[in-house]
């Protein structure tokens, strides 16, 4: 693990807080979230691990605002979500996401699919395509632009979403188990570019895995068990 | 760009639910602008026959039907002797049938009526017309179609007439009509000392208020229109204009059901799609942008197709012998620009309820499922 640390042995700005948060689903026949709190400083990296159905993926969605809890508080970026009509679209700048199976448009190709969040943004052409050919120059898909996404290998196709959530540059990064569908040689490239990207620009990364080894290269390890979170010193 | 690259990339993605719905507006709007032209067309020559050199129409009051006016012949020769009045020319109107033509246009008209004065006469001498109670003159599709020549007698009706001219014009009713002398046709109609309308020409067309206001003091059972009012307000004309909107309307509601039917499909097979433009930040309003501009472009396709198939088959109606004359094709600018506003308002309002849907599609729940 690259320091196992926590929000009070590095106190930087707290950007995604969970307070006391609860979620079930079906009317409450079936409970995730009981009543988590949670903190992650500015440039931290942190992963959340624990068996299926424990709740990771939920906790992510809930600090993307794609979610909205049945209880409890959730801030990110100091912007208190709950309640707020459009968290998806507040938190555009805000908040990149990485998904496991990479949720990319087929039939566009891997420049127009990274472009997606720069229109949604608004940001000017120009300045959209400089970052488009920073970020694919950094993660080696430069020369597959006008790719169309099916095309791509696996491993170009993560490195392609891993573009598009960083367009906007945004402080926080959301990834559900990023490299799960990839193979292991693959999964350890795509996840040292990963590390790579996010410490280079200070962006702070909640990622969901059940991979311990990459989860001990993170700053932080937290165990989601019964719905709560677990710091390692309580596993 | 990619905004516009995500509507096409739908389209693209399924192109005979495209085409079909693409198709299924033009034939709408096709439908809509061949029944609107035709029927318009129809009305402009009628209107073309009671404005042939004239500009205001006296006929009786709250008649249903020009064909169903009596206009005295008294008022007729009152109204021919006022000062303002350059010539007023009594037409009466009338329909009879022959072996094969169930319908036939008879136009009782005076020597110096503007129809036979100032038509192209291919065969016979305009001096020639009245000289005989069983003289008639036809248009050139009329005597086409009863196989008359100069000379030669036709069976119109439960009459047997003389032809003593062929004349050509550009109106439709008119070339295939039967022109009578007035007192033959009063006469054969049983009508005798009337006439169906008088055609006004004035000798200052300043003069037509003061004209229609001496027609209502001297005639209270009559009434004068100028040519535009009489089109405008001419309940046949209304009910036909009515219908002609409403069949085409009809047409193009079909076609916005095919459009409704296309966009609800096309928003159940991109979920996950939208679903995933929304987690990059796609607001509503883009969301609703997508699917509107899928459905506008769908619907201007098929309108600008429409309006070339409607044009194309139009154009064919021309050379139909049996409509030859019957049918005004001119395809008048403001018709084209109503039918593209009606098929595009159509589209986005077909576009309505799968915009919402597509707008209310919850990411967290369609990105949880391949």
């Amino acid at each position: 693990m690259n320091g196992l640390t926590s929000p009070a042995n590095n106190p930087g700005r707290i950007v995604v807080r969970a307070e006391e948060v609860w979620k079930s689903y079906e009317d409450g026949a079936i409970r995730v979230l009981n009543g988590v709190d949670f903190e992650a400083a500015e440039g931290q990296t942190i992963a959340l691990c624990g068996p299926s159905g424990c709740g990771k993926s939920t906790l992510l969605h809930l600090f993307g605002g794609l979610d909205d809890p049945d209880r409890g508080r959730i801030t990110v970026n100091g912007t208190e979500l709950n309640g707020h009509r459009s968290p998806l679209r507040l938190l555009r700048r805000e908040v990149g996401f990485v998904f496991q199976l990479h949720n990319l448009i087929p039939d566009l190709t891997l420049e127009e699919n990274c472009l997606i969040p720069t229109v949604a943004a608004g940001i000017d052409r120009k300045t959209a395509r400089a970052r488009l050919l920073q970020l694919t120059e950094r993660t080696g898909v430069s020369h597959r632009l006008d790719q169309r996404i099916q095309k791509l290998s696996g491993g170009e196709r993560q490195r392609t979403a891993l573009c598009r959530a960083l367009m906007n540059k945004p402080r926080i990064l959301l990834a559900d188990e990023p490299t799960g569908s990839l193979d292991e040689k693959t999964s350890s490239i795509v996840f040292e570019l990963l590390l790579d990207l996010v410490a280079t620009e200070g962006i702070t990364m909640v990622m969901a895995t059940h991979d311990r080894a990459l989860a001990q290269r993170c700053d932080r390890l937290v165990e989601m068990r019964d719905g709560r979170v677990h710091e390692p010193e309580s596993v | 760009m990619i905004f516009f690259k995500l509507i096409l990339t739908n389209l693209r993605r399924h192109r005979i639910r495209t085409f079909i719905s693409i198709a299924g507006v033009a034939f709408s709007v096709a439908a809509m602008l061949t029944v609107v032209t035709v029927l318009q067309g129809a009305i402009g020559m009628f209107s073309g026959i009671l404005s042939s050199d004239s500009e205001i129409i006296v006929f009786e009051r709250n008649v249903s039907d020009l064909f169903f006016s009596n206009v005295p012949a008294a008022a007729v020769q009152e109204v021919t002797s006022w000062p303002m009045v350059l010539h007023a020319d009594p037409v009466l109107f009338g329909v009879v049938s022959s072996a094969e033509h169930p319908i036939i246009t008879c136009f009782g008209v005076t020597p110096s009526d503007a129809r036979i004065r100032k038509a192209t006469w291919l065969k016979g001498n305009p001096g020639d017309f009245a000289q005989h109670s069983d003289d008639v003159v036809l248009g050139e599709r009329a005597a086409e179609f009863l196989v008359a020549s100069l000379g030669s007698h036709v069976q119109i009706g439960n009459g047997t007439f003389h032809v003593i001219g062929i004349l050509k014009t550009a109106n439709g009713f008119e070339d295939g009509g039967v022109f009578m002398p007035l007192g033959t046709a009063q006469t054969f109609f049983h009508k005798e000392g009337s006439s169906s309308v008088i055609t006004i020409k004035l000798r200052n067309k300043d003069d037509a208020t003061a004209f229609k206001n001496l027609v209502k003091l001297e005639y209270p059972n009559l009434i004068g229109l100028e040519d535009t009012e009489f089109t405008r307000s001419y309940s046949q004309f209304k009910i036909l204009k009515a219908t002609a909107w409403a069949v085409g309307g009809c047409g193009l509601l079909l076609g916005g059901l095919g459009v409704a039917n296309t966009m609800i499909m096309s928003v159940f097979t991109r979920i996950r799609e939208i679903a995933i433009v929304r987690v990059n930040g796609f607001s509503n309003l883009q969301i609703a942008g997508m699917i509107f501009g899928e459905s506008a472009l769908v619907s201007v396709f098929g309108a600008l197709l429409g309006l070339l198939i409607g044009s194309c088959f139009l154009f064919a109606l021309k050379f139909i012998p049996a409509l030859h004359g019957y049918v005004d094709v001119t395809i008048e600018p403001v018709v084209v620009l109503i039918v593209i506003v009606l098929a595009f308002l159509t589209g986005i309002a077909g576009a309505l309820y799968p915009a919402t849907y597509a707008m209310r599609i919850r990411p967290v729940e369609a990105l949880r499922f391949e």
